[in-house]
């Protein structure tokens, strides 16, 4: 039972970003109820407070500066974004960001903290950094405390770069029809606001750029497509109309993207990239082929 | 939203030699894992190589096999009805050619033995430069993983159990594909015809 509990324990501790072996805090625990009498509820809040109870107050720092995971920070920062929430564990998950950048932000169901709202700026004192696939974000527990703030602040965005294969393009790319009134992308002719409508033809590519070890969302713009692939969206629209099916620009879109490695540049907005820059990755080079071959050889 | 899975880079001979398949939890939607020896834990790769053959195995619908080889061996490709992209590039590209490869490793049983193949998500042609810089990318990430080994996380740790993998192996895979790319051989067998 003590080991159900500890492993329950070790669970809720990793999820904040703390590792403590199992053995410890089954030790722990086993003290309090075995040899102390403590009851359960009270053995695990001891036990808890012992690992997870943040510093007094955590340095004060921008987005930026995250860069290890594991460590106790405040930020001033906006809610740039709120995103749907992934699982009944998390109470709220999203984008928050200062004049540095953003990050990705999730506040745990348990952590009973109020609800943050889009567009509003909030001192987020005591939350821990965390890292997956290279990224860094922070996790919003107990021991945090979220103050709003009256004063704006101006979020800057990151510019990312990746340099990967392109590995996806997904739908609602190629040759697209958008709202005249709202410029949404339509689905079916239609607009999620506005209904049928007649729409104006736009070029767009929704890609997923991989390097092996993270995944990013791109997003091209017409102005980019047209560089990129060498179809205007008048020729597209053509080749579209003689072929009777708007899927052949899609189709072309794919043949030269898609298994071949970019480098790519811009600003994060959500879960995309919005590229600026895109390049195809110059030719490998013979040095760096006999530095990874010593490389390799020295193992 | 489901986060994607990263696609990782491994040569034919480590994926052939892969034969750990698990699930992290026992929901039937949980993603599917092929363990590596070196460790990389595979949803998905991504592949870039040469198509040598496909031949379609299908008896009443298209049943495509085909293999893609990489300077270490090669990757059998099966593609049917639920890879209907793939499934209509494979029929329509005709070996010889370098092709990239997006798909999910699979693994079947035959006489005990545990087979790997790739389930493709998509087949494009691409070109000789674009087959270089997966060499050097997976190459890249091979030795990042080799030289992890020594590490205890979690995926090693269990690669390690699994495979004890040797890797005086492992590196002279890295090594033999790496020099395919080495210039010195070619520029040696130039022959000027002019003065013939
Ligand atoms: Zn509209």
């Amino acid at each position: 039972m003590v080991r159900d509990i500890a492993e329950q324990l070790k669970a809720r501790f990793s999820e904040m970003g703390v590792e403590v072996p199992l053995e410890e805090i089954e030790k722990k625990l086993d003290v309090l109820i075995n040899e102390f009498r403590v009851p359960i509820e009270e053995a695990k809040r001891s036990v808890v407070s012992q690992y997870v109870r943040a510093p007094k107050s955590a340095d004060l720092v921008k987005v930026k500066d995250i860069q290890s995971e594991g460590r106790w920070v405040s930020l001033k920062a906006k809610v740039v974004q709120l995103w749907p929430s992934e699982s009944e564990s998390i109470a709220q998950a999203g984008l928050i960001g200062d004049e540095t950048g953003t990050i990705k932000f999730t506040k745990w169901a348990k952590s009973d903290l109020p609800l943050v709202e889009e567009n509003r700026c909030y001192m987020f004192k005591n939350v821990v950094t965390d890292e997956w696939q290279g990224r860094y974000n922070v996790k919003l527990s107990r021991s945090t405390e979220i103050i709003p703030l009256e004063e704006d602040i101006e979020v800057g965005s990151l510019v990312e770069e990746v340099m990967g294969a392109i590995v996806d393009i997904q739908s609602g790319s190629g040759l697209i029809k958008r709202c005249e009134l709202c410029n949404r992308a339509l689905v079916k002719g239609s607009c999620g606001e506005h209904g049928k409508v007649e729409g104006i033809y736009d070029l767009r590519i929704k890609g997923v750029i991989d390097d092996g070890k993270i995944v990013q969302d791109i997003l091209l713009n017409r102005e980019i497509v047209e560089m990129l692939i060498g179809i205007t969206l008048d020729e597209a629209k053509e080749m579209a109309a003689e072929a009777l099916d708007q899927s052949v620009v899609l189709d072309a879109f794919k043949e030269k993207l898609i298994g071949r490695y970019f480098s790519i540049k811009g600003p994060r907005v959500g879960r995309y990239v919005l590229v600026e820059d895109i390049k195809s990755a110059p030719k490998i080079s013979d040095q760096e082929v006999k530095k990874l071959i010593t490389e390799t050889e020295a193992l | 939203m489901l986060k994607r899975e990263v696609a990782k880079r491994v040569f034919a001979l480590e994926f052939r030699e892969s034969n750990m398949a698990f699930k992290e939890h026992d929901d039937q939607y949980a993603p599917q894992y092929l363990l590596t020896p070196t460790g990389a834990k595979c949803n998905r790769i991504f592949i870039v190589g040469t198509l040598t053959e496909k031949e379609d195995v299908g008896t009443n619908t298209e049943y495509w096999r085909a293999r893609v080889t990489d300077p270490t061996g090669s990757f059998l490709i099966y593609a049917g009805q639920y890879q209907p992209e793939a499934a209509q590039a494979l029929s329509s590209i005709e070996p010889p050619q370098f092709v990239a490869v997006v798909g999910k490793p699979n693994t079947y049983e035959i006489g005990g033995e545990i087979v790997t193949s790739v389930r493709p998500e998509s087949i494009q042609i691409v070109d000789a430069d674009t087959y270089d810089l997966w060499i050097l990318d997976t190459a890249r990430q091979t030795l990042q993983r080799l030289k992890r080994l020594d590490e205890g996380s979690e995926d090693v740790t269990k690669a390690k159990e699994h495979y004890s993998p040797n890797i005086g192996h492992y590196k002279q895979m890295v090594l033999d594909a790496l020099k395919t790319l080495s210039k010195g051989a070619e520029e040696v067998s130039v022959i000027d015809l002019s003065e013939i």
